[in-house]
């Protein structure tokens, strides 16, 4: 098996005296969509974060395409082709779309914004009605995309994705990852932390489950969805 | 709905009594209690006309405010906080017709005006510099810097100081000043990286004592509250005062005219403005810059510009450096224009005032800056005949301006962007 694109292998991460990860490994290659689901609080936003730097890991490697980034600084990773749409979307409340997305090409600079902008016009049609708004007027749905839109502006390997259905109503839910689910079969890798196992799972090649800081179990996305503790736990038993 | 037959009396009158019990606590030890020696009298009439015309004056407003032409004047003020306003993409500013006139009205001003109306206006455009570098830092960057006047003293100490120990002259000062106060910023800067509001202020706070304190105690380096003398600027060897100090020609006998008091002050004018004009295109420039924006983003989500991989610390010190370089600026103006320094000139009060401007002007909003620093540089010296009444005016000021312009008095507005070519239909 080639290099994966982004790899775990045994992170603990510590915030003071309690222990968030332990002995976390993991494995994204190129081209795949892999998801983490877990419960409230059992470590899924740490280890996406971990991948940033934010916080550091206290033991084990975090690798990208084989090169070791533990400890690198956010915006190292980030010239690397990592991008990530934060949890809570996280957008400049006082920007207007536009800007929004012009903030996205930090890292590379603004040498394609254009063709990018156009891009994420046709993915997102929506915010190209809202170009020119404020961001801060947009709907929780259109903020998501917003979000997205703007990781994709810097043209990266790999996509991370925080909770991209957090508090958003189903049926936007389902548009979002139905944009997602394009993204992956144009090659696309993405890694999404999701409570909401149903959706992440039917999205996803494989996944992984995170229970107190530990995996607790993986397989492929299918596999998961069949396995009765994985039901029980996350998929509210049906 | 019928607008005049509504007219709630009993609201107003709610509304009159809840005013007055607030006026009488206001005002009711301070102008009702006299204090005469260990004694005191007490003057309740003086509180009851004051409570009265409060009362009063609340009822007529609280009526007035239920008529039609009251309500559509509530709703003018409320929707006036709505924040930033994204402009039509083909936009174009009222601006370009008024910087113009601005610019020709202040070519023409100095043949014009008298010396005192000078000093005036040249302090007034040591305050515009001043708003101009603190609104990189707090308006746009968002960081609440109160200890900002440091940097002002270091440009101004540092005219001073290079003139009294290594023979610097305004002009070599200049640049210099410019630069160490920007040394200075990124000195204040690394240490404050990672704080955030209030400990950013209460550490910056220490800062600007910090240095006033050193400039008061160091008697044998800076002379102290003492103070210290600052050589008169020179053009090119040529002198304005009345007789040649520093080996120069004066340049009234170059350029055979009576000797004018007013000329190192048209002078300073001159240099002020160009610097001025300078600045503000430096920094509209910037604003429309990446790192303009990435100053704004981080102002309004950090995590996010992180999230991004916007390197922080960079921008941050940008920010301050460039702030504080600004200040660095303003001081040697400031010190050529007094011709003396001395640390009783940048107390804390100072800081406050450039943070007044900042907000009052509204935050990030340039125009306001340059509108705020004259209001309240230039407002006072014209108010001198008020001279008591000028604090409570400020504070009069400062609560009209909350409640009609919470934003400031120009909002700072986005341009809006033109579908480019080639960018979607």
């Amino acid at each position: 098996m080639s290099v994966p694109l982004l790899e775990f292998r045994d992170v603990d991460l510590h915030y003071g005296p309690v222990q968030a990860l332990r002995q976390v490994s993991l494995q994204v290659a190129e081209g795949e969509t892999v998801c983490l689901i877990g419960a409230n609080g059992a470590g899924k936003s740490s280890l996406l974060m971990s991948i940033f730097g934010q916080p550091r890991v206290s033991a084990g490697q975090i690798l990208l395409r084989g090169e070791d980034i533990t400890g690198k600084s956010a915006h190292h990773v980030a010239a690397s082709g990592v991008a990530q749409s934060p949890e809570g979307r996280r957008v400049f409340p006082d920007m207007s779309v536009e800007e929004n997305l012009l903030m996205g090409t930090i890292t590379i600079g603004d040498r394609h914004a254009d063709e990018d902008l156009r891009r994420m016009f046709e993915l997102f049609p929506r915010l190209l009605e809202r170009r020119n708004q404020r961001a801060m007027t947009l709907s929780g749905g259109e903020q998501q995309m917003l979000a997205i839109a703007r990781a994709l502006m810097s043209r990266p390997k790999l996509l991370l994705l925080d909770e991209p259905s957090l508090g958003l109503a189903p049926l936007v839910v389902r548009q979002i990852f139905q944009i997602l689910r394009e993204l992956a079969a144009g090659g696309m890798t993405l890694f999404l932390v999701e409570q909401n196992a149903n959706h992440a799972l039917k999205l996803s090649d494989r996944g992984y489950v995170l229970v107190n800081g530990e995996i607790r179990l993986s397989g492929t996305g299918a596999e998961l969805l069949g396995n009765a503790e994985v039901r029980s736990a996350y998929l509210g038993g049906h | 709905m019928p607008a005049a037959s509504t007219l709630n009396l009993r609201h107003a009158l709610l509304d009159s009594l809840f005013a007055g019990l607030i006026a009488l606590v206001v005002f009711g030890p301070i102008v009702g209690v006299v204090l005469d020696g260990y004694r005191f009298n007490l003057q309740p009439q003086r509180v009851a006309w004051i409570v009265g015309t409060v009362m009063l004056g609340r009822l007529l407003l609280s009526l007035f405010l239920q008529t039609a032409t009251g309500r559509t004047w509530m709703q003018r003020f409320e929707g006036s906080g709505a924040g930033v306003h994204v402009l039509a993409p083909g936009h174009r500013s009222r601006l370009r017709w008024v910087i113009p006139l601005v610019l020709l009205a202040a070519l023409v001003f100095p043949f014009l005006a008298s010396k005192y109306l000078l000093t005036v206006v040249i302090l007034g455009l040591i305050y515009v510099l001043l708003g101009l570098g603190l609104n990189i830092v707090v308006g746009l960057a968002g960081l609440l810097d109160l200890g900002y006047v440091a940097f002002y003293a270091i440009g101004a100490y540092g005219l001073a100081l290079g003139y009294e120990y290594l023979g610097l002259g305004f002009w070599s000062v200049l640049p210099l000043a410019a630069l160490l106060a920007a040394l200075a910023g990124a000195l204040l800067g690394f240490p404050v990286l990672r704080m955030h509001g209030d400990y950013l202020a209460i550490v910056t706070l220490g800062f600007g004592e910090i240095i006033r304190l050193v400039l008061n105690n160091w008697l044998s380096f800076t002379g102290g509250p003492n103070g210290m003398p600052v050589p008169a600027p020179t053009l090119l060897g040529l002198e304005f005062g009345r007789r040649a100090k520093e080996g120069g020609v004066p340049i009234h006998e170059l350029l055979g005219i009576a000797y004018d008091p007013n000329l190192k002050f048209v002078f300073i004018y001159a240099v002020l403005l160009l610097t001025v004009l300078l600045v503000l295109h430096v920094k509209t420039r910037l604003t429309r810059m990446p790192i303009g924006r990435a100053w704004e983003a981080l102002r309004e989500d950090e995590i996010a510009c992180r999230a991004l991989g916007l390197n922080h610390v960079l921008v941050k010190l940008s920010a301050f450096m460039l702030g504080a370089s600004t200040a660095g600026l303003a001081g040697v103006f400031f010190a050529s224009y007094q011709g003396f320094v001395n640390p009783s000139s940048f107390t804390f009060f100072e800081s406050a005032l450039i943070l007044a401007i900042v907000v009052l002007g509204g935050m990030g909003s340039t125009v306001g800056v340059v509108l705020a620093a004259f209001v309240l540089t230039v407002a006072p010296e014209l108010l001198r005949s008020f001279a008591d009444y000028r604090v409570l005016l400020f504070g009069m000021l400062m609560v009209l301006m909350m409640i009609w312009r919470p934003r400031g008095l120009i909002r700072i507005s986005r341009r809006g962007f033109a579908p480019r070519p080639g960018v979607a239909p």
